[in-house]
């Protein structure tokens, strides 16, 4: 029964949090109900030895903790991809010792093949998702490199390795208790492998995708714990948890026009056309200092920003915020425009315009800012490539063709803040700057900003 | 080379092929550029301003015409004109090849490349040298100046001391370049807007106008070829009808756009629909060069019929001789620009725009070209604008085909099972859905956090650990537990801490 209530109240929770309003009741929903679920737990009376097991939940509850407050905004997708890791290894170690565990031999005939299939999907979807999630953390603290690393003959490799797991899982079933055993570990370990394999080949710019499959994934491996432990709390939970992410890996793809295949398997930019692409652009760069942006912007009406990962790779959101304010101080309209893939993480850039303190209804989505663009007297570019490039829907030969993209070149003037004119993430050049009324302020977002910042009082 | 700019002779003509402005981007180019005295007077361009420019004045037509390589113009030379060119230059001018063949083989004669303004194809690419679009947005524009000059009442809506004044209604017919400028403007005005179109697909872009899109309950798809709407089938001209003569009723003014390129024009509003309009009601036909969409629309006049002024004007864009001189120098420029500078001059007949807009390849009449799909975007009267993402790619991977894909999967994995598991893969499969209704609403700014506290709901799987911390191997256990409840801790706390941060001004 407070099984039962504890899964309500997730569902409450995940409803809570589809809109701004209810989102924060939406949080202590969840709250509760894991709340609820563990203290039911503890009251079962199979739980016993809570000699070991207090310390170690109070532990765990004080490190997270510890990691909730000190994360940084900007580092939100490596602490989630994390937190990923955890749930995967957890569901590893449940199903291993849930086979382990003496009390399951008692099983016979096809409920114990049904057992046995659980628990293989469960240990291999967790170490998937571990390995995986390990990876991904690499790659978005950039101490891996964000290339897709792609070995030759990958797809033979993945497959090789699912057939092997498949064939080993039939071992596991046939053998006896302790053969078995040793046929899971290696499971596991080939899932730790392909885990790894699958997500290196992935590169920097897809991680929102890969973030919120490895998010579905932890769902469906306690999904899994929750069959073979009969548990239908988990299984209800781990089912929210793997349709909601896969719900989330869906819309980002659409935001990129790729399909979820095209993400995992695609290595994406490597394939050839730059050189191709790049031929077509015509005119010439035209760069502007921070002095005259700033001017710009004291004459403009309507000003709208779009902010990418460069944004958070300077840390210059609370610049960004210090601007609109003075610019709202003075009467001109402040927007924000957010393409659902900018960034690492699905609404990355939400949460740290949020963290600047800038105000949610003054930032839109792309569907809902871009009939307003040619309204926009100046448009900023903060650190975004891809997002706003115009090849997306010009070029249908281009690597991001079809892609839908924040259409900046509409807006009457265009200042495009960038490091150098390396290519974005796909590898393409982005006509946009080369663009009669786009102008190029060149530098580190959060020194040139602070410079137009301090020009504007 | 030598560019020259003739004063246009048709009288009723006030553009001029290019804007002061134009003369030195031309003369980038390599070009010696000549204009003819008094070519822009009447567009409010004065001789100095093209002075200044850079440009050399001529006062006589022969020299001019017989000297130049290049002439750029807007009207189709007239028979005393084509005497002037010299025997091998480029004339780039509007051109109409479809009523104009007698000229073309007497401009034939002389050996002359003509490239048709008209006749560039309407691909993305050749947005920024589409002239016809320029000249309809104008056109657009000025129909609703003509119109309310003629309408005896304000167009917006006001509550005066002197009472109250209600709003105008406009029909635009036709939401092409024209009619959408034309909405445009009116909306701007204050009017309440209201158009139609056979192609739904404008719909949108009305509506991005403030304009209100009427529909047929009637499934036709409309889009024809080169951004022009095709023939409607007989009974949905027959509701169209219908529609337009209750509308009639109604509104105040209409403003009619519907032209097919080289045919009469559809007539759409018949004169009992004329007689059923209010007194002092104005109708602006803008495809009164095809004949009009009105039946009563006398071609280049305006007239008082049932007491509605009806305008049938096909001068619209020289009425606004200014803003539509500039916008088709432009244009003009962009396409020389395409045949390259004054060194390495070439009429590339491979590229796609070129050919289209040939229309006479050194006296040989090239028109009309090959036959080369074309796109059917509708273009916004705010310049150039770009083709919608087309593609819409159908992923196979969409989550109602996962699910149920899954479910199959497990069925057929509890084929033999007995009904503990089947109630337990049922609990699974309605959570799924549950999961995929709740989720699919969530708005993207919220796609962090919603991660996050779905991150800590899974570290429920810290109960599988403690069900079995009290087992044979409580260390495993023990550590999915100590992973499960970092898990939580920190995924509800960073949530927490993130949504406090959203704030609402």
């Amino acid at each position: 029964m407070a099984y039962l209530v504890s899964g309500l109240f997730f569902i409450l929770s995940l409803g809570g949090l589809s809109k701004q309003e209810t989102a924060r009741k939406g949080n202590i929903y969840g709250i509760l109900g894991m709340a609820l679920a563990i203290l039911a737990t503890f009251a079962s009376g199979e739980v016993e030895n809570f000699k070991l097991l207090i310390p170690l939940m109070l532990g765990g509850a004080v490190i997270g903790a510890v990691l909730a407050k000190r994360v940084e905004m900007t580092s939100m997708p490596e602490l989630v991809a994390i937190l990923h890791s955890f749930v995967g290894l957890a569901a590893v170690l449940v199903g291993v010792v849930s086979f382990i565990d003496p009390s399951d031999i008692e099983l016979t005939g096809t409920n114990k093949l049904i057992h046995e299939i659980e628990i293989l999907l469960g240990v291999f979807i967790g170490g998937v998702t571990f390995t995986g999630s390990v990876v991904a953390f690499g790659k978005l603290r950039g101490s891996l490199s964000g290339k897709p690393m792609l070995l030759p003959g990958r797809h033979l490799l993945n497959l090789g390795m699912l057939g092997a797991s498949i064939w080993l899982g039939a071992q596991f079933i046939d053998q006896g208790h302790d053969q078995a055993l040793i046929s899971l570990l290696i499971v596991m370990g080939i899932s730790f492998v392909l885990g790894v394999h699958l997500i290196v080949a992935i590169g920097g710019a897809d991680m929102p995708v890969v973030v919120s499959m490895l998010n579905s994934y932890s769902g469906w491996a306690a999904a899994a714990a929750g069959f073979m432990l009969k548990n239908d709390l988990l299984i209800i939970t781990g089912a929210l948890v793997g349709s909601s992410g896969a719900i989330l890996s869906y819309i980002m793809c659409k935001a990129m026009n790729r399909s979820l295949a095209n993400v995992i398997f695609g290595g994406f930019g490597t394939a050839g056309g730059s050189a191709a692409t790049a031929s077509e652009i015509k005119g010439s760069i035209t760069e502007t200092t921070a002095d005259e942006v700033a001017e710009e912007l004291k004459e403009a009406k309507e000003v709208m920003i779009v902010p990418g990962y460069g944004m958070a790779v300077a840390q210059a959101q609370h610049v960004v915020k210090d601007i609109t304010e003075t610019l709202r101080g003075q009467d001109v309209n402040v927007r924000f425009a957010i393409h659902p893939v900018a960034g690492r993480l699905p609404g990355h850039m939400n949460v740290l315009l949020a963290e600047a303190n800038v105000p949610y209804d003054i930032v839109f989505e792309m569907d809902e800012i871009n009939e307003d663009l040619p309204e926009v007297d100046v448009l900023l570019v903060v650190g975004a490539n891809d997002i706003v490039n115009p090849s997306a829907l010009e070029d249908s030969s281009s690597p991001i063709a079809g892609m839908p993209v924040i259409e900046a070149w509409n807006a009457k003037s265009v200042v495009a803040l960038k490091r150098s004119m390396a290519a974005g993430y796909s590898g393409v050049e982005n006509p946009l700057y080369f663009k009669d009324n786009t102008n190029m302020l060149f530098g580190d977002a959060k020194d040139t900003l602070s410079a137009v910042f301090s020009k504007l009082g | 080379m030598k560019l020259s700019v003739p004063k246009e002779s048709l009288p009723t003509e006030k553009r001029v092929a290019i804007s002061p402005g134009n003369v030195a981007s031309l003369m980038t180019l390599g070009y010696q550029v000549t204009v003819q005295s008094g070519a822009g007077q009447q567009a409010n361009f004065t001789d100095e301003l093209y002075e200044e420019a850079g440009a050399v004045l001529i006062d006589d037509s022969s020299p001019l015409w017989g000297e130049a390589d290049l002439l750029l113009k807007i009207n189709p030379p007239t028979d005393e004109e084509v005497t002037l060119f010299k025997e091998g230059a480029t004339l780039i001018s509007f051109a109409y090849p479809a009523r104009n063949e007698k000229l073309l083989q007497s401009l034939g004669a002389r050996k002359v490349n003509w490239l048709a303004m008209d006749c560039v194809p309407r691909i993305s690419r050749a947005q920024s040298m589409d002239a016809l679009s320029s000249m309809a947005n104008v056109a657009g524009y000025r129909a609703v100046v003509e119109a309310s000059h003629a309408f005896g009442r304000f167009f917006t809506g006001q509550i005066t001391a002197a009472g109250k004044v209600p709003p105008a209604k406009v029909l635009v017919i036709g939401a092409g370049v024209a009619g959408l400028a034309a909405i445009g403007a009116a909306r701007n005005m204050g009017a309440i807007v209201r158009a139609f179109d056979t192609r739904p697909a404008v719909k949108e872009e009305v509506k991005s106008l403030g304009g209100e899109f009427l529909m047929l309950d009637f499934e036709e798809e409309g889009a024809g070829s080169g951004g022009y709407a095709k023939v409607m089938s007989k009974e949905f001209i027959d509701a169209e009808m219908k529609l337009f003569a209750e509308q009639a009723e109604e509104v105040d003014i209409i403003i009619t756009t519907a032209m097919i390129p080289g045919k009469k024009s559809p007539v759409l509003i018949t004169g009992d629909m004329v007689k059923s309009m209010k007194h002092g009601s104005v109708i602006v036909d803008l495809a009164a060069e095809g004949g009009g969409n009105c039946e009563l629309t006398e071609p280049g006049e305006s007239k008082i019929v049932h007491g509605v002024t009806i305008l049938g004007y096909s001068d619209l864009p020289s009425r606004l001789a200014s803003q539509s001189s500039r916008l088709y120098g432009n244009n003009l420029v962009k396409l020389v620009n395409l045949l390259g500078n004054t060194e390495n001059f070439t009429i590339n007949l491979e590229d796609e725009i070129i050919r289209g807009a040939l229309v006479l390849d050194e006296g040989e009449i090239s028109w009309p070209p090959p036959k080369v799909e074309v796109s059917v975007h509708v273009q916004s009267p705010k310049g150039p604008s770009v083709v919608k993402p087309i593609v819409e790619k159908k992923s196979i991977f969409s989550p109602g085909v996962m699910l149920g894909g899954l479910c199959v999967l497990l069925l057929a994995l509890g084929w033999k099972g007995e009904s503990e598991f089947l109630d337990q893969l049922t609990v699974f499969v309605l959570s799924c859905f549950v999961g995929y209704m709740v989720v699919w609403n969530v708005s993207p700014s919220l796609h962090t956090p919603l991660m996050s506290v779905t991150n800590a709901i899974s570290g429920i799987i810290v109960i599988g650990g403690m069900l079995f911390v009290s087992g044979s191997n409580p260390w495993i256990a023990g550590v999915a537990i100590f992973l499960a409840t970092i898990n939580i801790a920190g995924g509800f706390l960073v949530t927490h801490r993130m949504l406090k941060m959203f704030r609402k001004e």
